[in-house]
């Protein structure tokens, strides 16, 4: 009863919300929902199998790629929107109390908060990606994040896991769970496993492949991600021919065929099934920017920043940068300067948005031409010439100013 | 020593960039080795890997913040090689940032809480702070005679340390806003240290990015002479925002996200 009042609440907030305009109203549901029914997210899943997708990237294009994948066979509960802390998972479970119990959930999950949903879900499968520095104000380093799931994970026997072998966190924390399903996705940033997560001395790599002195290493695994394939032990190859450009969309998809297979899809029809996603939260979407078309691009973090080159369009076409460094952002946008700028140094950059002085003193370092500019709308410059896209990347908040503001969508 | 009649390159080290380069402190690196050749010195940018011998005859050494576990490592591995200890005592500048900072000390806290030496080039020790420091730093430099900066030092700390300075070393600056050292006793409390030719500092952004002076300060000690004025407006206009953002807030309500 007092979650049926909490949840009638909550999509009366959501409505007063959107007719209010401020906001899409998912957020503000869910939480009014908490603040009635505190359990309301254990209440929510009672007796549902849930799978929670987290990382520090590509989680919410896993989740969706997955919920396509799934949805072959019927209805498929899932936070689309990437409103991945508890408010937004509970407003995305309220909102479908009258799916059918065999309906599938598939939730993505912050990885700060992950380690709390687990206490509330029985046999859940994780889908563990990859973790990277990311809003350190917020999210605490690397080690810790790890630390903190591997707790989690050794205290919920029951869960069971797809995780990508190649990561040495996500190796290290998902060890402690009985039933995983290593996949070699791949993992390009290295730079914040450098120690052993188990013993903290120097990891050997060759390779992909990493060891320890200590005797960890990477798992034997089950499924590789092989240029642009996902191959099985039986060597058999699945082409990854999804819509989503770039390699990091493949090393998602590839962890979201698995895991569909691991809820009884079999990789062969979850790989067509998501074909139809071509865009997520905005993300590859051409909007209006003051007159010209740009290409928006989620560029968040330094490891997210080292698949984005490759994914821009070729020199000397400019991009657009926005930066912002509010709670969503990450408070200190010092990471800039662990992203290689210096790879733009044949094109110019037009930085924006509101921490575009920090982008600025790092392209200037960087020995790249670079224009500041406070509003590309108002103003846009000449610097953009007659290109007919450009690329716009921006951090979490500046990407959906821009998604806002150039008339995207972003429940694609 | 001017360009003309220095014999080789400005050496610069930058220490375990991959144990301590969590929080963009690799920029300083880039930063000093621009703002030198700037100023028509040659420099030799060297970033060593993790465990290797530090040369000991480089003209400036960089070290910067990075996690816990990676600083112990790092302390460890820079006591059994000795390499930057050689160097210090040859002459060398050092500036070493958060975790930097800390191992330059006596002792410094490890992951488990344990106490774990340093390596005693710098007279300060840290202990743990009753709660993490997260946000933008403000200090005002020491000012008075020997007075080695004017600028106000702007920059972002994330630490969970509390550093108290020795005889021996005197505070970089005093807290405007923000933690920094986090040990003022009564008064503000003061940001980073400076010994001799060694400078300790919380201050990410990277420091020297967000604060041109001290890089060039940096830059004089080892070249041994004030260095030509290198204004940048993008630089002036960062310091600007930031410190408008940091002054504004104290005054007024945050601008609603």
């Amino acid at each position: 009863m007092r979650l049926l009042l909490a949840t009638s609440l909550g999509r009366l907030a959501g409505a007063l919300s959107r007719a209010f305009r401020r906001g899409d109203g998912f957020v503000i549901g869910g939480r009014v929902v908490l603040a009635v029914c505190p359990d309301a997210f254990g209440r929510l899943v009672a007796g549902r199998r849930v799978a929670f997708v987290s990382a520090t990237n590509g989680k919410t294009t896993t989740t969706r790629l997955l919920a396509a994948a799934l949805g072959r066979a019927g209805a498929v509960i899932t936070n689309t929107s990437g409103a991945n802390m508890p408010a937004g998972l509970v407003a995305a479970l309220a909102a479908a109390r009258g799916a059918p119990a065999s309906a599938p959930v598939v939730l993505e999950a912050d990885e700060t908060y992950l380690p709390r949903l687990l206490p509330a879900t029985r046999q859940s499968l994780l889908v563990l990606g990859n973790l990277s520095r990311d809003q350190l104000d917020r999210v605490g380093e690397v080690a810790m994040v790890a630390r903190r799931w591997r707790t989690a994970f050794a205290a919920a026997p029951e869960v069971s896991a797809v995780a990508n072998a190649d990561d040495p966190h996500v190796a290290w924390a998902a060890s402690v769970i009985d039933d995983v399903t290593w996949v070699s996705a791949g993992n390009s940033w290295t730079a914040d496993s450098v120690l052993c997560p188990s013993c903290g001395q120097v990891l050997r790599r060759a390779g992909g492949d990493w060891s320890c002195a200590c005797g960890f290493r990477r798992p034997p695994v089950t499924w590789r991600l092989d240029d642009g394939a996902l191959v099985g032990s039986d060597g058999a190859r699945h082409e990854l021919d999804i819509a989503l450009p770039g390699v990091a969309n493949q090393a998602n998809a590839a962890m979201a065929a698995v895991a569909a297979e691991t809820l009884g899809v079999p990789v062969a029809q979850a790989i067509p099934a998501m074909r139809s996603v071509n865009s997520v939260g905005g993300r590859y979407q051409v909007v209006d920017l003051g007159g010209r078309r740009a290409r928006l691009l989620l560029g968040k973090n330094p490891a997210g920043w080292a698949e984005m080159f490759a994914m821009l369009a070729p020199a000397p076409a400019p991009v657009v940068i926005a930066i912002n460094a509010r709670a969503a952002d990450g408070k200190d946008p010092s990471w800039l300067w662990d992203v290689p700028f210096e790879k733009l140094a044949d094109r110019v950059v037009v930085a924006t948005g509101e921490r575009r002085h920090d982008l600025a003193v790092r392209l200037l370092y960087a020995g790249v031409a670079h224009v500041s500019v406070d509003d590309p709308w108002a103003c846009p410059p000449t610097e953009l010439g007659e290109h007919a896209v450009v690329d716009a990347v921006g951090t979490y908040t500046a990407f959906r100013d821009m998604l806002r503001r150039g008339g995207g969508a972003d429940n694609d | 020593m001017t360009d003309a009649t220095r014999l080789s390159a400005l050496r610069i080290v930058s220490i375990y960039p991959t144990l301590l380069g969590t929080y963009g402190d690799g920029g300083n690196l880039r930063v000093l080795t621009m703002r030198a050749r700037a100023r028509g010195f040659d420099v030799e940018p060297i970033e060593l890997d993790a465990g290797a011998p530090v040369p000991s005859g480089a003209d400036l050494y960089l070290l910067g913040g990075g996690e816990d576990d990676a600083q112990v490592a790092a302390a460890r591995a820079l006591r059994a090689d000795g390499g930057l200890t050689r160097g210090v005592a040859a002459g060398a500048v050092v500036f070493g940032v958060c975790a930097g900072y800390q191992l330059l000390g006596s002792e410094f806290p490890g992951s488990d809480g344990a106490l774990e030496p340093g390596l005693g080039l710098l007279d300060v020790t840290t202990a743990r702070l009753p709660k993490r420091a997260v946000g933008e730093l403000l200090a005002l430099p020491i000012s008075g005679a020997g007075a080695l900066l004017t600028d106000p030092l702007t920059g972002y700390e994330n630490h969970a340390g509390g550093t108290r300075l020795g005889p021996a070393a005197k505070p970089l600056g005093l807290v405007e806003a923000g933690v920094g050292n986090g040990t003022g006793a009564g008064g503000p409390a003061s940001e980073g240290a400076v010994q001799g030719r060694i400078v300790g500092s919380y201050l990410h952004g990277p420091g020297l990015a967000r604060n041109p002076e001290l890089a060039d300060l940096l830059l004089s000690w080892v070249v041994g002479e004030a260095l030509a004025p290198w204004a940048q407006a993008d630089i002036e206009a960062l310091r600007a925002e930031r410190l408008a953002a940091v002054r504004g807030r104290r005054t007024g309500p945050e601008p609603a996200p």
